[in-house]
Formats: structure tokens, C-alpha cells, sequence
């Protein structure tokens, strides 16, 4: 297969040592064995996430995200923006929709981005790394390079809320969506199917200002993973896994729970089951480790 | 600037809330649609935890509840999960429209003072657009030290095992605090969104 190339917007907590760092050193190890080329947007900036609102407004928002765009546009022309934030995403995606849908809101963010020399036009369209993942290789195709299956552990699918609403991954049930169960199962894991806290939302960045109310929502997230026999949560947005990650001692405290349990990205999973390092799939970032994992991940390969 | 904002909308509009939301607030022109069925109260994530759900702010809207709905913190509750936009029968865009009353509640100075989530939420669209980059350890550090150095020493305590987790993890770089990650062109965002809010205000009629 030819190699895929995209425009790559990894957002801020990918960065390095940033909160969802090992996100990226998992997805470039993921992306290198696809033969997928990702080149980061020049200068690309903040999308202003989901909790900007009180002094965004709305042009300034949409600005933000016209501004990415307009540098991929003019540097990687033709390619598709590729975002592994699920609130990267999901800004960007809303953006563009009003952006194309508001001729007044798309000569404003024009007259804005006068100011850095930019132009927006709408060109490139905007993607998830699920989306391509699922659209442009196939759940066949992602079994292809499978050396190491993650068999005989079983994993909570927690696709949480801002890949799934108010877009979601095109085919699936805003209740219900079933692709990262089909993603676990691609490299051999087992997908903890009647795991019901999936699409709960984990509180988002109220984790920070209404701590006590968003524990509560994690708490019954892992609460239910354990119920369902899960050993590890696995999810696509880098939020949900700091906050249900990070959380679960003080969690502990709050209901004398003993929350331990991983909680990983799909692409470290797939990372493993390519025959990555514990640190190509950013294992060793974790603050809950996945043992089971990295036992995977040490084994050698015999030929 | 804030008081006589407030002050030109209320002589402008008089008892008119509904047509003040319709022209001010982001996505206003929809809460005429609301049909009362009551899906979004049974869908938020922190139902139990508000005053007012998104159903009983829209019809105090209608009944021109101004101070009722700008002094709620209940749009302050929004984790902008989206549950409520997706189950709306009528396709509202609720999540955006409680983030639209919450910002214009803020600009007006008639939001609750001391609400966290806020605080939190100006703190992260200056933190992020300073640099063009969220700057996530003084983020952190703005919000544990919002209510000074004392209360901000005891809150860093009590999550120290957090902080101490994520620094050996390699997720968290003590360094950010003299500096952290930026766009080369910072003083060209800093422009372009300077102009973007002149002309938003000139749209919205919102020059104090």
C-alpha cells in the first residue's frame, strides 16, 4: 500500500512532556509501521478547546481554528488535517462546518487573519486519527501488521464524549458506538462489550474547577469497568485519560474504592500488537502501568 | 465597562429578553425552538448538581427572567459533553447556546462571582492564547492559587501525589513555569484575535 500522508495537528497536551505526550509517541510508532506520514502544521496554534467560552466569543474561536487551517492550506496543500485530540477535532470540525455554512462569519475570520497574512478557504477537511484509521485502512487492513496479539486481556472500550458527540465517527450510534471495541479486537485484545459506562462523560476540564462532581463521573466509570471483568480502560481522547487515569487515587480517598487500573490509548495498544517497545508505545508515560502490557511488549518475536 | 454594557442593554430591549438573546448570545435565534420536552435536563452529566436545566433556562428566557438567567450558574455546569445536542428532538445546539449565555453573563459582569468553572474557563482562553499554546503548569497553578498563596499552597499539597505522578511519568515539565511551548508567530495571534474580537463587538453591538 502506497504511504499516506496527512496534515498533522497533535494540539497542545501531545507535546513534549505535556499531559498526553506518550499519546504521540504511540501514535508516531502506530503511524511508522502503517506507512503513514504525518508533518506537523507549521506553527500551528491552540483551538481554544471546549472551555474557552467565557472570553472567546465566537469569531475569535473560529479564528483560532481558521488560522490552522490556513497554514495547512498554504504548506501542506491537498493533505487532510489529521487531529488525535478529540477536542482538537471536534473545534476544528465545528469551525469549518460554521465557517462554510456562514458567508459574514468567513469574510470576518478573513479580515482577521489579514493580520498574519492568511487565507482561509475551506479546502482541507478535517479528521480524527480513528476516523483514519477506520475509513482509510479498515479494521482488516489494521490486522495486516499484527505480530504480537494482545490476546487474553480484556479491555474497556471508554469512548467518552468528544469523538462520539455531537459528530461522532461516521456510522456509529451516539449510545452505543462500537469502533473502538472493533479496534481492540483488530490486534487480538478482547473488548469488554456490555461495559455500560462507554459514552459517560468523565467531566471534561470541570475535572479541575468541580473536582468533587467530576470524581463522582470517574468513579463510576472504573467502577464499571472493574464490574464488567475489564483489566484496562482504553480510549481515544487525551482528557479522558488523564482525568479517569489520574483521578482514581483521589477517588480512592473520597469512596475507599482501590482503583488501579490502566487506562491506555488505542494507538498504544496498536503500537504493542506492531511489536513496539514499551517506550514506542509510551508505556513507561503511564501513571497507572499496564504490566500486562509491557509483558507483551518485551517478549521477543520469534521468527 | 461591563456596568454600562449592561446598562445599554437593558434600555435597548426593556422587558424584550427573548430578542436581547436572539441578538447578543451565540446561537440565541434557537431558544424559540425549544418544544419543553425535557430530554436535555435527563441527559446532562451534572443534572443533579444545577438550579436550572437547559429546558427551565430557555422558558425563563421566554418569560424574560434577564436577571434570574444571567445570574444562574447553572450554564457554568456545562462539562460540554453534548449529550443534550445530540438527543434534542428539535436539533438545538444546547451545548453551545449554554456556553453563548455564560460568556455574555461574564461580559455583563452579571455572572456569579465566585463560580469556579468561571474562573477556570477565562483562565484557559488567556493562558492558551498568550502564546498561541496552553501552557498546562500555569493553567494548574492559576487555578490552585485563584483564591491566594495560602489556599494555593494547601491545594498543591493535597494533590502533591498528582503533580509528583505525572513529573516522573515525564507528562508534566516544571520548566513551563519560566517557559513553556509556543507559536514563533505569538505577536501575529495576538493581532488577529484583537481584531477578531473588534469585529464580533461591532456585529453584537457590544462596544461598552
Amino acid at each position: 500500500m502506497a504511504k499516506k500522508e496527512y496534515a498533522f495537528y497533535p494540539g497542545c497536551s501531545s507535546q513534549l512532556k505535556g499531559s498526553a505526550s506518550n499519546y504521540l509517541v504511540s501514535v508516531d510508532s502506530m503511524c511508522k509501521t502503517l506507512d503513514v506520514k504525518l508533518t506537523q502544521i507549521p506553527d500551528w496554534n491552540c483551538c481554544g478547546a471546549s472551555i474557552g467560552y467565557a472570553e472567546s466569543g465566537e469569531l475569535p474561536r473560529h479564528v483560532m481554528n481558521a488560522r490552522n487551517f490556513a497554514l495547512a492550506e498554504k504548506h501542506l496543500p491537498g493533505q487532510d488535517v489529521v487531529a488525535t485530540c478529540a477536542a482538537c477535532w471536534l473545534n476544528a470540525k465545528e469551525s469549518k462546518e460554521k465557517l462554510a455554512s456562514n458567508q459574514t462569519l468567513r469574510n470576518d475570520a478573513n479580515e482577521a487573519l489579514k493580520e498574519v497574512g492568511l487565507q482561509y478557504e475551506g479546502k482541507s477537511a478535517m479528521r480524527h486519527m480513528v476516523e483514519v484509521l477506520i475509513e482509510d485502512f479498515g479494521y482488516d487492513e489494521l490486522k495486516k501488521p499484527v505480530v504480537k496479539s494482545l490476546e487474553g486481556i480484556k479491555f474497556a472500550g471508554y469512548v467518552g464524549c468528544q469523538t462520539n458527540r455531537p459528530f461522532g465517527i461516521n456510522g456509529e450510534s451516539f449510545e452505543n458506538p462500537v469502533y473502538l471495541d472493533k479496534l481492540v479486537e483488530s490486534v487480538g485484545g478482547e473488548a469488554v462489550t456490555s461495559y455500560d459506562q462507554k459514552v459517560t462523560c468523565c467531566g471534561g476540564a470541570l475535572a479541575f474547577s468541580e473536582p468533587d462532581k467530576s470524581q463522582k463521573q470517574i468513579k463510576d466509570i472504573v467502577e464499571s469497568a472493574y464490574d464488567h471483568g475489564a483489566e484496562m480502560i482504553v480510549t481515544p481522547c487525551p482528557l479522558c485519560q488523564a482525568n479517569v487515569e489520574i483521578y482514581q487515587g483521589e477517588v480512592n480517598k473520597k469512596y475507599g474504592t482501590k482503583f488501579n487500573m490502566p487506562v491506555l490509548y488505542y494507538s498504544q495498544l496498536m503500537s504493542v500488537a506492531y511489536g513496539g517497545s514499551t517506550k514506542a508505545a509510551g508505556l513507561d508515560g503511564q501513571v497507572i502501568r499496564a504490566k500486562k502490557l509491557e509483558e507483551i511488549a518485551v517478549k521477543v518475536i520469534k521468527k | 465597562m461591563s456596568e454600562a454594557l449592561n446598562q445599554q442593554a437593558l434600555a435597548s430591549y426593556r422587558n424584550n429578553f427573548l430578542r436581547e438573546v436572539e441578538e447578543k448570545v451565540e446561537e440565541g435565534e434557537w431558544v424559540k425552538m425549544c418544544m419543553q420536552c425535557g430530554v436535555c435536563a435527563g441527559s446532562c452529566p451534572f443534572g443533579p448538581h444545577w438550579e436550572h436545566s437547559p429546558q427551565k433556562i430557555f422558558m425563563m428566557i421566554r418569560a424574560g427572567k434577564r436577571e434570574e438567567v444571567l445570574q444562574s450558574d447553572s450554564m457554568w455546569m456545562c462539562t460540554s459533553c453534548y449529550n443534550c445536542v445530540v438527543r434534542c428532538p428539535r436539533q438545538l445546539p444546547i451545548t453551545q447556546i449554554m456556553h453563548g449565555l455564560a460568556s455574555y453573563a461574564h461580559r455583563l459582569g452579571l455572572a456569579p462571582k465566585e463560580q469556579p468553572t468561571r474562573h477556570f474557563s477565562a483562565l484557559f482562553w488567556n493562558n492558551c492564547t498568550q502564546t498561541g499554546r496552553v501552557n498546562e503548569l500555569k493553567l494548574t497553578l492559576g487555578l490552585y492559587f485563584k483564591d491566594g498563596l495560602v489556599s494555593g499552597i494547601k491545594k498543591a499539597w493535597a494533590l502533591r501525589n498528582i503533580g509528583l505522578s505525572m513529573l516522573l511519568a515525564k507528562r508534566l515539565n516544571p520548566f513551563e513555569i519560566l517557559k513553556g511551548h509556543e507559536c514563533q508567530d505569538k505577536a501575529g495571534i495576538q493581532r488577529m484575535l484583537k481584531k477578531a474580537h473588534e469585529i464580533e463587538a461591532r456585529h453584537r453591538g457590544l462596544n461598552g
